[in-house]
């Protein structure tokens, strides 16, 4: 300490020293995460540019039906809840699941406080729960999926191609990459694109997870005499509830 | 590097730092609650979508600079995150609000109006 606060701002970039104090891999993790970001903001401008050049309905909500000439509003596609058949919940599945991916966020926080402090048994538990987190959230995910691609009780009529053939007045029920119910085709296309891809990122934090997990129950970091890799995971997981904020905003609020 | 088992000190947990994470939960989870209210209360529209947006920034501030701890880094670090990002949001705000409208409009693309009873003017 006493050698780098005498040093001057030129011999810090010298090498020998570590001038932002974090070590080569959380640093790299950081640089990753921004890259990452970019892909995503690539996703999420591609969602927005797609949507407001799409025919938007001005009607009054409460009229409002599904129809493949105009976008859908988001309150009306996300408003089933897993028992609730038939019973209209707007965002309240949405909700569950952006509380669920927090609360996941949360336990993350404290398996890296417990981190560190050397607390091996704190980690272990919390890494536990964040790993819980992460599959319930895939799981409601899952089920959000499933419900999409079935579809609700009453079809939309649309003219649709179906296996290469033309088909007028065509009864559409779900959605897929062709298209669907809910509204133009780009809708499902974008929903099932960007749910997905963040999905999958969840999917492999969840796989990280289990690795940190089982290698901090082994004692593999407390022989290593720091818990650095559960702060680096935990900066990819933080990512991950960090886009589904951006997600949720995008395509079930606005 | 068995033998170094035996030193490890655990350190008893601060309760001011558990409460600050959790405070920052609570932050996380009020701002949501304050979505879902303009959601179910206010009608669509550009102001409410600024506000949601707005409210987002405030969101992701939190989890970048507590979660991640990026507000406790070297200013170095901070900024060769944010810019970047920055940046990003200038384009996202250009493409998404310019240039979707304009291609909206040249395109003479126009937004759907039910019109009395008639739900759809090309199905049966």
């Amino acid at each position: 300490m006493a050698t780098t606060a005498t040093m001057s701002k030129r011999s810090l970039w010298g090498g020998g020293v570590a001038p932002f104090k974090a070590s080569y891999g959380k640093l790299m993790m950081w640089f990753f995460l921004l890259s990452d970001a970019f892909t995503f903001s690539g996703l999420l401008i591609t969602y927005a540019f797609l949507r407001w050049s799409a025919p938007a309905y001005v009607g009054d909500p409460k009229d409002f039906v599904f129809s493949t000439e105009y976008w859908p509003i988001p309150e009306k596609v996300y408003e089933a809840f897993p028992g609730f058949h038939g019973v209209e919940l707007p965002l309240v599945f949405v909700g569950l699941m952006t509380f669920i991916l927090i609360m996941s966020s949360v336990t993350m926080v404290l398996a890296v406080e417990a981190g560190h402090r050397m607390d091996k048994k704190n980690v272990v538990k919390w890494m536990l729960w964040t790993i819980i987190g992460g599959f319930a959230f895939l799981s409601c995910q899952a089920w959000e999926w499933s419900h999409f691609i079935t579809g609700t009780d009453t079809a939309t009529i649309g003219d649709v191609v179906l296996n290469g053939i033309w088909r007028n007045n065509y009864e559409i029920f779900g959605a897929n990459l062709t298209f669907n119910q809910y509204g133009p085709p780009a809708f499902a296309a974008l929903f099932f694109f960007i749910t997905g891809f963040h999905g999958f990122h969840v999917f492999s934090g969840v796989l990280l997870n289990v690795l940190i997990f089982f290698n901090a129950a082994n004692g593999v970091y407390e022989r290593r005499g720091h818990y650095e890799m559960v702060e680096k995971v935990g900066l990819y997981w933080h990512f991950v509830d960090l886009v589904w904020v951006f997600v949720f905003t995008f395509f079930y609020l606005i | 590097m068995e033998q170094a088992t035996s030193n490890i000190q655990v350190q008893p947990a601060d309760k001011s730092v558990i409460m600050g994470i959790w405070k920052v939960a609570l932050i996380l989870a009020v701002i949501t609650g304050i979505e879902y209210l303009f959601a179910f209360t206010m009608d669509a529209g550009f102001l409410r979508s600024t506000i949601f947006v707005a409210l987002t920034i405030v969101k992701a501030f939190y989890i970048v600079s507590e979660f991640m701890h990026l507000g406790h880094e070297v200013k170095g670090l901070i900024y060769s995150i944010i810019l970047p990002m920055m940046f990003i949001i200038w384009l996202i705000v250009a493409l998404v609000n310019m240039e979707g409208a304009a291609v909206k409009d040249s395109r003479g693309i126009v937004d759907y109006e039910p019109a009395g009873t008639e739900q759809m003017n090309d199905s049966k």
